[in-house]
């Protein structure tokens, strides 16, 4: 019988392929290590070229005597190589061993404390950030006529300058924030500083995600009679993981500046902010601080960005590719 | 028992504005139970919509529509049939058991009832050793046996697909067609199936449905009585001069 060969060679076919697929995973698995090895090497790699272009060109800088020659972009439109406009990196790195006067830590330390201080404020505004950015997504992809309504104004309120609200909030948040049961502290005013930055994204990405489900889905859902929270956590919540994802690395980090440039404008004692603040008004006396403790921002948010990455590697995984097949 | 019933139904989309387009006009159809019913014809001739209307995923303009004796809204809320269109559709973040197990996490069945009936519809659909797998490991003829799967899962008695092999290659929609045919035949589910290929459509049904475009109407309704299908009745004779009937039939709708 024809028909049974056919049985016989799809099933055969069916377990070469099966075999082959548990090999896949092995060498899956092999090319991961393979690719951290390689990401971590370019990483590094690229610092150091950083490291190398910065010490490269205040030297050559230096041979020429940055402005007394035929070179005039050196010293005028790029900035003048002599240690207070450039402190030596090594000076940077050095800095953060030393202690300064009047403190009993070292600057790692002062900057680490830093950073977690800033890092509360924007984990707060990160987290209330998401849940505003995600209820407004999902008020849009549930009202279409409120998405053309609505949207423009999210957009717009991005426009607003955060050096220019920042104050306001620290402000609302002193006088008129009791309405609270708990007291209101001026990180949290730094923290709705924060939030606004992050909503944003969360938003816009949100709602391309919970639109995201092909028609033939939808049509599914409904042929099931599926009820609204039914299709939103087994289709729509799922299908936008993906474009979250993007978005929540893009708050996280938006987070961290937003906490930065709050505390700046804001006047809140402490943070990676303030610290920046302080560096700079100090500069004369110790340029390779300020550089160290915006080398700390940028390690911060660095790090929320990685972290965020390594919850989507375990939310999402290798199969989720966003739209069904 | 009569499956299907649609009375003098039409779809006109956006009435009274200028894209308004008639899709369908004077249906009449009866399926009874346990057939395999084939729609075929141009595109545009509104086949897919009708298999909406009985889905019950759009309403008809007039007319009526009933599907196990009630309204096809009714049907639909009572989960009386499953659904496969020509993408597979299947959730790229759930494994291949897990697609199956949808609906019926959606219908409220426990766990254990679950992976026991999913367990048994992928013997049906020999993809048993795949359960674990995500759809994107497997290829597209797979995808498609786990789809049919998923719409039989709750044992519906009517099975609504939407050229589901439509976007497969001639050796794989052939063996599918053998599937299918298989699992009609165990599972006496009916079936309305959408297709714009002739020798498909006689290959796989009791009754052969053509209609034509603009707007769509059934020109011709073609009984097909084949007997029992192996790969010899694909060069049967009488297989041929069902295919030119159809063909005919067609021809004359096209002009």
């Amino acid at each position: 019988m024809p028909d049974t060969d056919i049985m016989v060679e799809t099933g055969d076919r069916l377990v070469r392929e099966h075999r082959l697929e548990q090999q896949t995973t092995r060498e899956e698995r092999r090319d991961a290590i393979v690719r951290i090895v390689r990401k971590t090497v370019t990483f590094v790699l690229f610092l150091a070229s950083l490291a190398g272009l910065y010490t490269g060109y205040k030297a050559f800088g230096q041979a020429i005597d940055d402005r007394q020659h035929e070179w005039a972009v050196v010293g005028s439109v790029l900035p003048r190589t002599d240690d207070l406009n450039m402190p030596p990196i090594g000076e940077i790195i050095g800095q953060m061993g030393e202690t300064p006067g009047g403190q009993d830590r070292i600057y790692a330390r002062i900057l680490f404390d830093e950073a977690l201080f800033t890092l509360r404020e924007a984990f707060a505004g990160f987290v209330v950030g998401s849940v505003i950015g995600m209820a407004i997504a999902l008020a849009l992809a549930q009202w279409r006529g409120l998405e053309q309504g609505l949207l423009p104004y999210v957009i717009a309120s991005q426009t607003v300058p955060l050096i220019a609200i920042a104050p306001i909030i620290v402000i609302w948040g002193r006088k008129n924030f009791d309405v609270f049961p708990w007291e209101w502290h001026d990180w949290m005013s730094v923290s709705v500083i924060a939030t606004y930055l992050t909503f944003f994204p969360v938003a816009v990405n949100g709602l391309r995600g919970l639109q995201s489900p092909q028609p033939e889905n939808r049509e599914l859902m409904e042929s099931y009679a599926a009820s609204w929270s039914q299709t939103l956590w087994r289709l729509r919540l799922p299908a936008s993981l993906p474009y979250l994802f993007a978005a929540l690395k893009i708050a996280a980090t938006a987070s961290i500046v937003g906490a930065v440039v709050g505390e700046i404008s804001a006047g809140v004692e402490g943070g990676l902010g303030r610290r920046i603040l302080r560096e700079a008004f100090n500069y004369t006396t110790g340029p390779d601080r300020l550089f160290a403790s915006v080398l700390g921002a940028a390690v911060l948010g660095i790090f929320v960005f990685l972290v965020v990455t390594g919850v989507e590697r375990l939310v999402v995984g290798r199969h989720s590719r966003g739209a069904a097949t | 028992m009569t499956a299907i019933d649609v009375r003098g139904a039409a779809k006109v989309f956006n009435p009274g504005r200028s894209n308004q387009v008639e899709a369908l006009s004077e249906i009449d159809l009866s399926v009874e139970s346990g057939e395999f019913i084939t729609l075929i014809g141009p595109s545009g001739c509104g086949k897919s919509t009708l298999l909406r209307l009985i889905a019950s995923l759009i309403s008809p303009s007039a007319g009526s529509v009933y599907v196990n004796a009630k309204p096809a809204e009714q049907a639909r809320l009572d989960r009386d049939y499953g659904m496969a269109f020509q993408a597979a559709g299947l959730f790229d973040w759930r494994t291949v058991a897990k697609n199956i197990e949808l609906p019926l996490e959606l219908m409220g069945w426990s766990r254990g009832d679950r992976r026991r009936r999913s367990a048994e519809m992928l013997d049906l659909v020999k993809l048993g050793e795949f359960a674990k797998h995500h759809p994107s490991e497997l290829s597209g003829g797979m995808q498609q046996r786990v789809a049919i799967a998923r719409a039989l899962a709750f044992s519906p008695s009517l099975l609504l697909m939407d050229e589901p092999f439509g976007a497969l290659d001639e050796m794989t929609r052939e063996h599918m067609q053998d599937e299918l045919l298989r699992i009609w035949e165990e599972t006496g589910t009916t079936v309305v199936f959408v297709t714009h290929s002739i020798p498909e459509a006689v290959y796989l049904s009791t009754r052969v449905v053509v209609m034509s475009p603009r707007p769509g109407r059934i020109a011709a309704t073609i009984g097909v009585d084949l007997g029992n299908r192996s790969a010899a009745t694909r060069d049967d004779t009488a297989f041929f001069k069902k295919v030119t009937e159809v063909r005919v039939a067609l021809r004359s709708v096209e002009g």
